[in-house]
Order: C-alpha cells, then structure tokens, then sequence
C-alpha cells in the first residue's frame, strides 16, 4: 500500500473535515467533479455542503474566505492553479494579511496552491509564487517537498489561526509516493536536514528537493558530501538549521524554481552572507529558473528550470572556490 | 425574480418617531464631521478625513434598517451617518481620527478604516468593492451555522461599481442567493471623475437584472423615501429573497477628501433642487409635517455638539500609541514571527 503526495492532501483535508465542523472547503470545480487534480474527490459526497464549487472568481473567493474566517469558520481555499491567485491578489495581501494585525480577530485561512512546474504547462499553469506572498507581513507561508508533510503540515495550516499560503507541488502529486501517513511531525517553521554531508550545503524547497537529492547522490560518487537542507516553510525561515549547516560545510547554494529576481533564494543568501558571512569559504551562490515566463514546450520547460544535472554543475563550481 | 421597484417619489408611510430617529443620527454625523473637518484644518488630524456630507440619509436608513447583534452591516466612507444608527459609538469615530491608543484600531489604522467584526462590523480597507465578498463570508459562516433570518449589508459609491470585485462579488452573492443588501451611493463623483466616465448605462439599477438580483432606485435626499426603499430591500433578502441592489441619487456636498475642494463640481449642478442637502431637507420635512418645533431643532443641535465635543475631549486625553511597546506582531501564532518570541 502506498499514498502519493495529492492523496495526502486529501487525506488531511478529509481528516480536517472530519474533526472540525467549523472546516469548509470552496473553490472552482471541487466538488462533484472533485477539483481539476482530485484534491477533493469524494470529499463532497462524504461531507455533504462543505465542500463548495464557488465561481471563476478568485478575488471573491478570497474575500468570501475571510469574511467566513473572521465570523467563526476555518475555510480552506483551492485555487485551481498557484497563477490564477494573482487575481485574489488584494484580498490575500491587503485584507487577510493585515486583519490580524488591524483588528486583533484572527483570520485563518488555508489557500492551497498548486504550484510550479510541469511538462507542456506553459506560462500560466506553471507559477511558483511562494515568494509574492511572502513578502507580505502577515502571512505564513508554506511549501512541503514529502508526502509526510503535504500531509502533517496541511493539517497544521488548517489549525493555524492566521492566513497560510499552502503551495503544493503539482510535479510532486502523483510521483511522489510514501508507505504510509507520518504519525509524528515536525513543526512548521523549522527546516529539514535532509541528507548529511561536510563539503557544501543546498538549500531548497519543494520539487527542487528531489532534484537537489539527485544532484547531491551524483555528487558522491565523485567523493562530495552535500548536505541537503529541506526549508518546508518559506515564511517563516528557519534560517538558524541553514547557518548551522553552513558552519558544518563553509559552502552555501540556494536552489528555487521561481523567478530569480528577488525571492526565497536571494533571501536565504542575504542571510546567511549577513549572518554568517565568517562561516562562508567561498561566495554564497543562488540557482533559479531563467528570467523569463515559463515556456510550454517540454524541450525548453526542461532547461529553463533548474534540474539535478545544473544543480550539480553549479555546486561543482561552488566546491572549486 | 427579478425585479426594479422605482420608489422615488411614491407615497411614503413612515412615522414621525421613525423620521425623527433618523434625523438624529443625520444630525449627530453631520455635527461630527464637521467637528473632525475643522479638527483637520486646524492641523490636529493626520491622514485624511472623508466625510459623508450630503449622504446621511442614505446612510442612515441602510443602517437602521438592520439589527445590530444579528445582522452584518460593513459601511464605506461616507457612513459616519450608518455607522452610529447601528451602535458603532462616537467616541470609536473620534479615537480613530486623533489616533487614540484606545480606539478600534489602536493607531494601527485610522479614520474611517476601522470596525469591529466581532459586534458584526468588519473594518473596511481602501481597495473599492473589497468588502462585499467579505460580507458574503460572513452570511456563509452564518449559514453553516444553521443561523437564519440575518442580513448582512454593505455599502459604496457609483464608481466602487467599476471594479472586479464588485462584480466577483455580486454574482458569488447571487449564485448563492445569500441575504445581501449592497447600498449604492451614486453622488455623482468618484473622487473628480464624473459618473459618465464611470458606466454607460443609465441606471446602475439595470444591472441587477444581470446579475439575477433585485434592484432597487431611491432619491438619496429624502429620508423618508430611503427608509421605505431600505425596509423593503432589507426585508426581501431577510425574507428569502437573494441579493438586494439599491441605488441612490444625491450629490456628495465635499470634497473626495477634506484636502480636496471639490472645485471640478459645477455651481449649477450644485444648485439643482435633486442635488438639495438631505439633512436640510429632512429638518423642512419635520417642521411641515408639524413633528418638531424649531426650539426643539435647536436642542436636538445642541444636544448633538455636546455629545461631539465630549468625545473629542476624551479622544484628545485618551493615550496615544507607544511604539515601544507595540508588539511589532502580525501573526497571532506568535511562535512563527520571525525573531520574535519562541514557541513555549
């Protein structure tokens, strides 16, 4: 028996469902149908009116989320894809984010995003937006990489008092498979180590979590050790588990998939160059996708994010230093 | 069920107690922005100040209309007027203009970007046509709870209309047929643009036939007729009846803002009897229809500045906030803000 990544999903949001009535999901095509990944499939049948098709409107959507949020309830929002929250933009950033802080009543919503890249996807079903959102003060933003945390830290999202931006990879929804449900969890906030090693650290998050791992397995067969560290959470960053790292190895490369300019990458260097700088023996370095918008053809799609092979270049380059 | 019922002008039956009521909470606003105006210009406001003038009748028959503990009312910026007839108090109003450390906002935020979603009034933010979803939320949350006969209410201007979320909103309110009440303000001016650069039909009414909601059309100067207008609009949707749209004509009597003069507002359009002040209007309505008296006018104004000048005067000896000791804490799991304090 195994579960894969968008099973997990769904197992928490059933689970969220089962035990908090005061839980609602609502979004574009979840219910009967099941949402356009099946995020939700059955979940309508078996928690009848809490589970909502809304209409193509992302802005109202939002809005309905927080005035539901603020009056009592616990609404997760399915955006049908990350890209098309930009149109719920003013309610998530303006509205949302700032309630908590304006007022003192709390506003928790789970805005689940399925994010980022696939093959043939193209420009606008493609989006890594994680750091949009979190440049906003007042938002908690997520991006599990394992089956165990879609799973745990959905849950924990769902719990949470405050807005979270829940950004799901949708490479990861069906390849990505684990044995069972994780029974313990580690909490929000705080990253992973996910392999062990001395000569240089990647950073990373999400999808680009596995193609960190290959690049580093590629790399020992030439005799590097990469430590892999696993961010989880975007915002907050755990960036105390990426100095630690850092001292351990002297070497830092931070991997996305989003854009370059700015973002979760260029943070964890500002950081670590600024809090760490003396643990540093080479430049701190940054891999992202290419500037320019997500293109369609799998040919170009695949070159134009980072994958295990320029992961593995660039942290060559970084060990010559 | 479709439905634009033209009010304006018909035969109205509202009592003298009712009228009167009304009357209070216009003259109560009026005396309260005047005051905050002239506190602005003297320099002791910082921000804006956005005033209701010329809107208070409107205003207020939305507002008392709706019960206050049951039903959900989210006014704009010119609801001063709305605001109080619901029970917000005038001190909320004059602690969030002078920056009180004990206002709803705690200096947070100011002036009329201020509620209190707990009593039923969520504060608004500034971007147009953003509250009516989060009105719909809260009619949702309302409904899951198995809760009935409740309303909830919002208001905007004419030109809040031209946005997305107003009409993400409306339709979302409509498809699900939720107890909404969306007051529209038409005074003519979004700031200096007129309503003609704004929409294109003739009566933003005619809308509502589009989104499937009923529509309604009130002259905004005359109390009475906008209680009339509101009662049945609030009752309908109390009543089943899905999403209410209300339009009302009058003419803003200020500026966007206090800093602005309003000099793009033509004199002659400014002196057209429908373009008449609501509250002078309603005080010739209740000394024609014998229901006050001058003297009693006189006491009822000086009633109302009294009320104002205390709750400036407290206002005014109230705190103002500390940065030192602002928490600094956006996020209530205050485990997770980055360098603040750790998880126990």
């Amino acid at each position: 028996v195994s579960i894969t990544y968008l099973e997990a999903i769904r197992e928490a949001q059933a689970k969220a469902l089962r035990e908090d009535p005061t839980v609602f999901i609502y979004g574009q095509d979840i219910a009967n149908f099941g949402g356009a990944f099946k995020a939700t499939k059955d979940l309508a049948r078996e928690f009848p009116g809490r589970v909502i098709d809304s209409p193509i409107s992302e802005d109202a959507m939002m809005g309905m989320a927080i005035g539901a949020a603020i009056d009592g309830m616990r609404p997760i929002i399915e955006m049908q894809f990350a890209d098309f929250s930009s149109i719920a933009f003013n309610q998530i950033v303006n509205q949302a984010a700032t309630h908590y802080w304006r007022t003192g009543i709390p506003c928790p919503i789970v805005v689940r995003l399925p994010s980022g890249g696939t093959a043939g996807s193209g420009p606008f079903h493609s989006q890594s937006v994680e750091a949009l959102y979190s440049h906003y003060p007042g938002l908690v933003v997520l991006t599990p990489a394992t089956v165990g945390d879609a799973y745990s830290m959905l849950l924990e999202a769902i719990a949470l008092n405050d807005p979270v931006l829940f950004c799901e990879h949708k490479f990861l929804y069906f390849h990505l498979k684990a044995k069972s449900l994780p029974e313990e969890r580690l909490p929000i906030g705080k990253a992973r180590i996910v392999r062990s090693g001395r000569h240089a650290t990647v950073v990373t998050y999400s999808a680009m979590l596995h193609e960190s791992l290959r690049a580093a397995a590629e790399l020992q067969k030439d005799g590097f050790e990469i430590e892999v560290v696993d961010l989880r959470s975007v915002k907050p960053l755990d960036t105390d588990t990426v100095l630690a790292s850092v001292a351990r190895t002297g070497r830092l490369l931070a991997v996305g998939e989003a854009f370059p300019w700015g973002g979760v990458t260029a943070e964890v260097v500002a950081r670590i160059a600024a809090e760490g700088f003396h643990l540093l023996d080479a430049p701190p370095r940054r891999l992202n996708a290419k500037d320019t918008p997500i293109p369609y053809h799998p040919n170009l799609w695949a070159v134009h994010r980072p994958t295990a092979a320029t992961i593995g270049a660039a942290v060559r380059d970084l060990l010559k230093q | 069920m479709t439905q634009t019922a033209p009010i304006s002008g018909a035969p109205v039956a509202v009592t003298a107690e009712r009228f009167t009521d009304g009357f209070r909470w216009m003259l109560l606003a009026r005396t309260v922005e005047d005051k905050i105006a002239a506190l602005y210009h003297a320099g002791k406001i910082v921000g804006g100040v956005y005033l209701g003038r010329g809107q208070e009748a409107f205003s207020v028959a939305l507002a008392m209309c709706l019960q206050r503990g049951r039903d959900v009312y989210a006014p704009l910026i010119r609801d001063q007027a709305g605001r109080m007839a619901f029970g917000e108090a005038v001190l909320d109003a004059t602690r969030s203009y002078l920056g009180s450390a004990l206002g709803p906002m705690r200096g947070r935020d100011g002036n009329i970007h201020r509620g209190a979603p707990a009593a039923g009034i969520p504060a608004m933010i500034s971007h147009l046509g953003s509250m009516i979803s989060v009105v719909c939320g809260m009619l949702f949350a309302r409904r899951f709870r198995g809760e009935t006969g409740i309303v909830g209410a919002t208001c905007l201007g004419e030109g809040g209309t031209s946005t997305g979320a107003f009409h993400e909103a409306l339709n979302m309110a409509a498809v699900e047929k939720l107890p909404l009440v969306v007051a529209i303000a038409n005074n003519q001016f979004a700031y200096s643009t007129p309503a003609s650069r704004q929409f294109a039909c003739e009566s933003l009414t005619d809308r509502a036939k589009g989104y499937g909601v009923t529509g309604h059309r009130v002259d905004g100067t005359d109390l009475a007729a906008c209680l009339t207008v509101f009662e049945d609009a609030v009752a309908r949707a109390r009543n089943g009846g899905g999403p209410q749209l209300v339009v009302g004509h009058l003419l803003r009597l200020c500026g966007h803002g206090e800093h602005d003069d309003a000099s793009y507002v033509a004199t002659e359009l400014r002196a057209r009897p429908e373009n008449r002040d609501c509250l002078h209007a309603a005080r010739l309505t209740m000394l024609e229809n014998g229901w006050t008296t001058p003297r009693a006018l006189e006491t009822m104004e000086a009633e109302a500045y009294e009320t104002v000048q205390d709750a400036v005067a407290r206002a005014q000896r109230d705190p103002v906030p500390d940065p030192t000791r602002e928490t600094w804490a956006a996020l209530s799991a205050h485990w997770l803000i980055e360098g603040g304090p750790q998880q126990a």
